[in-house]
């Protein structure tokens, strides 16, 4: 077994206990599991980054050419972003949902094809790292931004119905998690922008136009917009709660299917086929 | 020895058969004593509550102590047994045991989880031991009690969710709001419920209180006491895009704030959430409200369906507690269990003995003695061991018919270490587990 499965094996372990230390602390209401979590977390976050510098010193490149290694860095940034948010807001609830999350983009990771193919060169430019650190960090904003919609939904739709299930008494108030949507938008619109802005800027190095409209391109800027709407709805009309939920949740799928979908259903030189040996 | 409970609770018997039986607070040393007489009963406490009335016992003829405890609490009141009896329960034993730790969590409280009944307790406890009628068991029996009680409180959420209407709607407005510090709350009217649910807003920190009332003086008055300010009855809808909760309870026939207004109001408020409640019949405020996005309407029955689903969690939160009272009925057994007169005398003789013989074999194996030396230590050592246990032997053959027996009992298995039955040392660790 190379150094990298150990590593990466101990990373979706790490994150896999943090999950179930985590649900144990939201649906059993024992105390300890969830302090615990959030250090089993933080651990399983430290060995990720040695892996990818591992990786980065033995392919001499940053480490996310291919699918595996993509979704593997997306599960760290989403890990980064929740200890980040965590620090302010302690919610278990969060933590439960965001290294669940985790652990699944993980188990997508391992299941991908792990050959680091040597590098084409249109992508050994350092617009490349830059850009996908960008945009994955501005992912993994949205992703907390979808959870905390979807609890907003399921808190707002107990307190009108007056139904309350078990889960009324473990999610917090609706006050907070408007509150981390709108703080999740806040960072992830600017890395999303930023995100876009450095792969046009890359894409002009390379091939010497900004912008080709290939399919990724085209669901990126709409995913954008959709997020620009609910940024701009939030600052100057006055939306939230349900509304900002709904839309932090269509933005998230919008953008799964930017990452993933397009990926796999439509083709273009983001693909990662032109990355894995095949000739593009 | 046996743990005995006698008595009644609002399970078993109607206000007037408790308040007949119940113990004043002020003169508790008679009963006590008087109980404590009943030739019987070794140890008593009496607990005595608005709900409940139980004596708490040990004895080593339980059955005896039962019909005594039974007709001590006719006589003593001066009633007729007849009138009680079919009222009245009795446990002893492993029931009894549970009972009590039950009752002291909280859990046979009219309302699971009510946190006065181990006060109660504790006062009863403290009677006990000012009139010096609690001894050994049921001192220990007490303070388990109270640990078990605090061991509830904190590893279960028995106590976490309010079960009045107005305490519930701080809770609600808890879980829209988050903080209630930066809060506005308007009270509509005047009324017993809305006024005390205001006051539990207050004291969770609301900033700002607007009273409006038809008279308008008297919205004055209530608005001097709540510290707030006063708006006259025909401008406060002018004012509601301030307020972030609403307590409505005017006896207006007729709805006093439309669902069409609130729309415009939530509207002025950039969709800021509102909590409505209404805690008026007829109803003051539009029920086609609660559709408004970021407004949440809640009338007097969903505040009592909200209580319901409360108590219903406090249920849930109960069954971990008997679970927790089973592990710890186990253990206080065992500690029990350890004050039997003839174990203790035979745990005894057998440390001695396993004292006597490692020392013999150590002191044979240096001399090198010849066959008859030997035989004369082990005989020196066997007679002096004897010697050594006869006293102690017969006083705690003695202790089973004296009160204070158990004291010695308690006091030999300290002083010599003796082991428990089951080892309690194992029990005691099995505890810190179960705290993790």
């Amino acid at each position: 077994m190379s150094i990298h499965i150990i590593l990466f094996k101990t990373v979706l372990i790490c994150y896999l206990t943090a999950t179930v230390l985590y649900l144990l602390h939201v649906v059993a209401r024992k105390e300890k599991p969830g302090r615990l979590a959030r250090w089993v977390l933080l651990a399983g976050a430290i060995v990720q980054l040695i892996a990818f510098i591992t990786q980065f010193i033995q392919v001499g490149h940053t480490p996310v050419t291919n699918l595996h290694e993509s979704l593997s860095f997306f599960a760290w940034c989403l890990v980064v972003f929740f200890l980040f948010f965590d620090l302010r807001y302690r919610l278990s609830v969060m933590g439960a949902f965001s290294s669940a999350l985790a652990v699944v983009t993980m188990l997508g990771s391992g299941i991908a094809p792990k050959t680091a193919e040597p590098l084409s060169p249109m992508l050994n430019s350092w617009w490349f790292p830059v850009h996908v650190s960008f945009a994955f960090l501005g992912n993994a904003a949205f992703a907390l931004a979808f959870g905390a919609g979807v609890m907003y939904l399921l808190q707002d739709r107990m307190l009108k119905s007056k139904h309350f299930s078990a889960l009324y008494y473990r999610l917090p108030s609706l006050d907070t998690l408007d509150n981390i949507n709108y703080r999740a938008l806040s960072f992830g619109f600017p890395l999303m922008t930023l995100g876009i802005i450095t792969g046009a800027a890359w894409a002009e190095s390379v091939w010497g136009t900004y912008w080709s409209w290939d399919p990724k391109e085209t669901w990126a800027l709409m995913t954008w917009f959709v997020y620009a709407a609910l940024l701009h709805g939030r600052m100057s009309i006055g939306w939230r709660g349900r509304r900002a939920a709904i839309f932090a949740i269509i933005g998230f799928f919008c953008l799964v299917f930017t990452f993933l979908g397009v990926n796999l259903l439509l083709s273009g030189q983001h693909t990662f086929d032109a990355l894995m040996g095949k000739p593009y | 020895m046996n743990i005995l409970v006698v008595g009644l609770s609002h399970k078993t018997a109607p206000v007037e058969i408790r308040e007949k039986i119940a113990f004043s607070p002020t003169a508790m040393g008679e009963p006590l004593r008087q109980m404590l007489a009943l030739e019987a009963v070794n140890e008593g406490i009496i607990v005595s509550t608005c709900n409940r009335v139980e004596l708490y016992a040990t004895s080593r003829d339980p059955e005896q102590a039962i019909i005594q405890l039974r007709r001590f609490l006719a006589d003593f009141h001066g009633l007729t047994y007849e009138n009680i009896d079919e009222h009245l329960y009795d446990l002893h034993g492993e029931d009894a045991i549970r009972h009590v730790l039950r009752v002291s969590a909280s859990l046979d409280s009219m309302i699971i989880g009510e946190p006065q009944i181990l006060g109660q307790i504790k006062t009863a406890y403290g009677y006990a031991s000012e009139f010096k009628t609690a001894g050994l068991i049921l001192n220990r029996f007490m303070h388990k009690a109270f640990s078990v009680a605090k061991r509830v409180r904190t590893e279960t959420a028995i106590a976490s969710n309010a079960v009045s209407v107005s305490f519930a709607a701080v809770e609600l407005a808890r879980k829209i709001f988050s903080s209630l510090e930066d809060k506005t709350v308007m009270l509509i009217g005047a009324g017993e419920m809305c006024e005390l649910a205001a006051r539990h807003f207050i004291n969770n920190g609301i900033s700002e209180v607007l009273v409006t009332n038809r008279t308008f003086a008297r919205a004055e008055k209530l608005a001097a006491e709540f510290n707030g300010r006063a708006v006259t009855f025909e401008n406060f809808r002018d004012q509601l895009h301030q307020v972030d909760i609403v307590l409505s309870s005017t006896g207006a026939p007729d709805y006093i704030l439309e669902a069409k207004k609130l729309t415009e109001v939530i509207k002025l408020r950039r969709n800021k959430p509102m909590f409505l409640i209404d805690i008026a019949v007829p109803r003051d405020i539009e029920p086609k409200a609660n559709k408004i996005d970021n407004i949440y309407l809640y009338d007097v029955d969903d505040l009592q369906g909200v209580v319901q689903s409360n108590l219903k969690e406090r249920k849930k939160e109960a069954d971990k507690a008997e679970k927790i009272i089973e592990q710890e009925i186990l253990q206080f057994y065992r500690w029990l269990s350890t004050l039997e007169v003839k174990p203790t005398i035979v745990a005894l003789r057998q440390k001695l003995e396993g004292l006597r013989q490692a020392e013999v074999q150590k002191t044979l194996a240096n001399l090198s003695a010849d066959d008859k030396t030997a035989k004369s230590i082990d005989a020196l050592t066997r007679a002096l061991v004897n010697k050594i246990l006869h006293q102690p032997t017969s006083i705690l053959k003695d202790a089973q018919n004296r009160d204070d027996g158990n004291t010695y009992i308690d006091a030999v298995r300290t002083l010599f270490d003796l082991p428990a039955p089951v080892a309690e040392n194992s029990a005691a660790t099995d505890n810190v587990g179960q705290e993790d």
